[in-house]
């Protein structure tokens, strides 16, 4: 019994250090160490078998060199500050696309309502990379969209929309809808109608009762879906990578580019452990939100 | 009784087509019979012909399907394990830690947890291929599988697993008989999410994979940045139509479970 409750405990936990925790102190390890011509690319490696002596120096050769990169080269802040602009505006957006398709889900009738979470569900099992490509053929210059367009006669040449922070944003507000709507739907098919009624007898016309009523209701699933698009889309790469243009500046593409094309890896550690501790607030703040809400559940 | 105002008929309306018009425009334009891709020429299905002799893209489709069979098979028994420990077994040393490593890789941005691996791979010296991307893959699909799983866990009798203890079952025993079979419709659709995550995955698979295993995702990816490809269109719409019989099967499946449970229980009752 104690065996297999060992085992039990034991396999995934040690799973997750190993394969989760143990690789982030690999990235901190590297990103205070100085990129090197040899494999692997970076200096100091630890080389156990001479000793102490080894040790000690392996730690005086690291330092925060890299980080003071990081704040002397214009790209890289400038790239968190358009990270996290793209990220917070294409989360408003994707709320204010989101929340009337959720709301409008929640009245509807009860038969039809497992259709409908079907049918959002559907786009988020199928290919994040294909739905990003299918904008690719939309937004191009003589793309769906501009030759539609062209035909009705609102324009008379075509909007260059593919590579620009436009088609960024349209992607990420296409592709992360699907987790802002499901938890608003959550937290709004739960809600009690006969409290619209309430306060509708009490005097509310039924845009107050919304504003009263179901808005600070819905809030937790609006906080959750907020966080669901903000912290991924903060360090997307994707999206930037097809959709956006060259002066795209995001932080998820900054690091891969680091890493693939320029093979610094210690900047491009450096760049994730910034990253990360820019994702620590949200992250905390979403699992607190997250917690509330089982605890109000049950 | 609720009503749909014009409002939400509106919003549905626009919002669905929002979610569905791109995909039903990329379906159509893959039987287009000309190159450029946004011309039409005519109907044809001649890049589906091409796609099955593009030999490379078919590895590529083996090695995902494998990668993803794997992944989600090792990530379900894993993932499982961990949400019973965290519903059922109470307090244990490092278990805020635990639960923190459940829920981290959830929200942790692709790009970090593909580097970390990766240089974890590399630190301990191993070749890069198909291990290295299934253990990648596992290591996040398990906390989605494990998510699902608790959520259901949490919700059912404990009682039944105690009157099965208390009639001389043991604690594996127990878990085998009368835990599983309740929580298999979750265990499942765990093991279906973490499959499709590792089918979609890009990003950390393109860290973990070296010049030995390519997947689908890798490979539509590279060609894709290039321009769009009718024959990636092809390829998608076979993708877009496995995943749509998939997930309308499973829920078939799922609401014939439910309504035969809510018969059951009515009967009982």
């Amino acid at each position: 019994m104690n065996l297999a409750r060992r085992i039990l405990v034991g396999v995934p936990y040690l799973w997750l250090l190993v394969l989760f925790l143990v690789p982030f102190g690999i990235v901190l390890k590297i990103s205070l160490s100085d990129i090197a011509l040899a494999i692997p690319p970076y200096t100091p490696t630890l080389d156990l078998s001479e000793g102490w002596a080894a040790v000690g120096e392996y730690f005086a050769a690291l330092d925060l060199e890299n980080y003071v990169f990081l704040t002397t080269d214009d790209l890289y802040w400038k790239a968190y500050l358009s990270s996290l602009k793209i990220a917070t505006l294409s989360t408003v957006l994707t709320l204010l696309v989101g929340f009337p398709i959720a709301y409008g889900m929640a009245r509807a009738p009860a038969e039809w309502r497992p259709a409908l979470l079907m049918m959002v569900i559907l786009p988020f099992w199928t290919s994040f990379l294909i739905r990003v490509y299918a904008w690719m053929g939309i937004l191009s210059t003589e793309g769906i969209l501009n030759q539609f367009l062209l035909w009705i006669g609102v324009i008379n040449e075509p909007l260059i929309i593919l590579n620009t922070n436009i088609a960024v944003y349209i992607g990420i507000v296409y592709t992360y809808l699907p987790f802002m709507i499901l938890p608003i739907y959550s937290t709004l098919e739960k809600m009690d109608e006969s409290l619209l009624e309430a306060a509708e007898d009490l005097g509310c016309s039924r845009t107050q009762a919304f504003w009263f009523v179901t808005a600070p209701l819905s809030r937790p699933g609006v906080i959750a879906g907020c966080f669901l698009v903000f912290i991924p889309a903060l360090g997307e790469f994707v999206i930037p990578s097809l959709l956006g243009g060259s002066r795209t500046l995001m932080i998820g593409k900054v690091l891969w580019e680091e890493f693939f094309n320029n093979r610094d890896w210690p900047v491009a550690s450096a760049v994730a452990v910034i990253l990360l501790l820019i994702l620590i607030i949200p992250i905390v703040l979403f699992q607190r939100n997250q917690e509330n809400q089982r605890e109000a559940g049950r | 009784m609720r009503r749909l105002s014009g409002f939400n008929i509106v919003s549905l309306t626009l919002g669905f087509a929002f979610l569905y018009i791109p995909m039903i425009i990329l379906v159509i334009y893959s039987f287009n019979s000309s190159k450029l891709v946004t011309v039409w020429a005519g109907f044809s299905t001649k890049w589906y012909g091409e796609l099955l002799h593009n030999e490379a893209m078919i590895d590529a489709a083996w090695v995902t399907i494998r990668v993803a069979f794997f992944s989600s098979t090792i990530a379900t028994v894993l993932g499982t394990m961990a949400a019973y420990v965290l519903v059922r077994r109470g307090r244990f040393a490092g278990r805020t830690l635990f639960s923190g490593m459940i829920y981290a890789p959830l929200v942790m941005p692709e790009v970090i947890t593909g580097l970390s691996l990766l240089l974890l791979f590399i630190a301990i010296g191993m070749d890069r291929g198909v291990l290295t991307i299934v253990l990648a893959h596992t290591t996040f699909s398990m906390c989605y599988v494990s998510v699902v799983v608790s959520s259901r866990l949490i919700t059912f009798d404990q009682s039944l697993e105690e009157a099965a203890l208390d009639l001389g079952a043991s604690p594996f025993e127990a878990f085998r008989l009368v835990t599983l079979p309740i929580i298999a419709p979750a265990v499942i659709s765990g093991w279906l999410l973490a499959f499709t995550l590792s089918l979609d995955d890009l990003v950390i698979a393109s860290f973990a994979s070296g010049p030995s295993a390519t997947t689908l995702p890798i490979k539509i990816y590279s060609s894709v940045r290039l321009g769009v490809s009718p024959e990636i269109n092809a390829l998608s719409t076979i993708i877009i139509a496995i995943v749509t019989v998939g997930v309308l099967s499973a829920s078939i499946i799922s609401k014939r479970q439910i309504t035969r449970r809510m018969k059951e229980e009515a009967a009982a009752g």
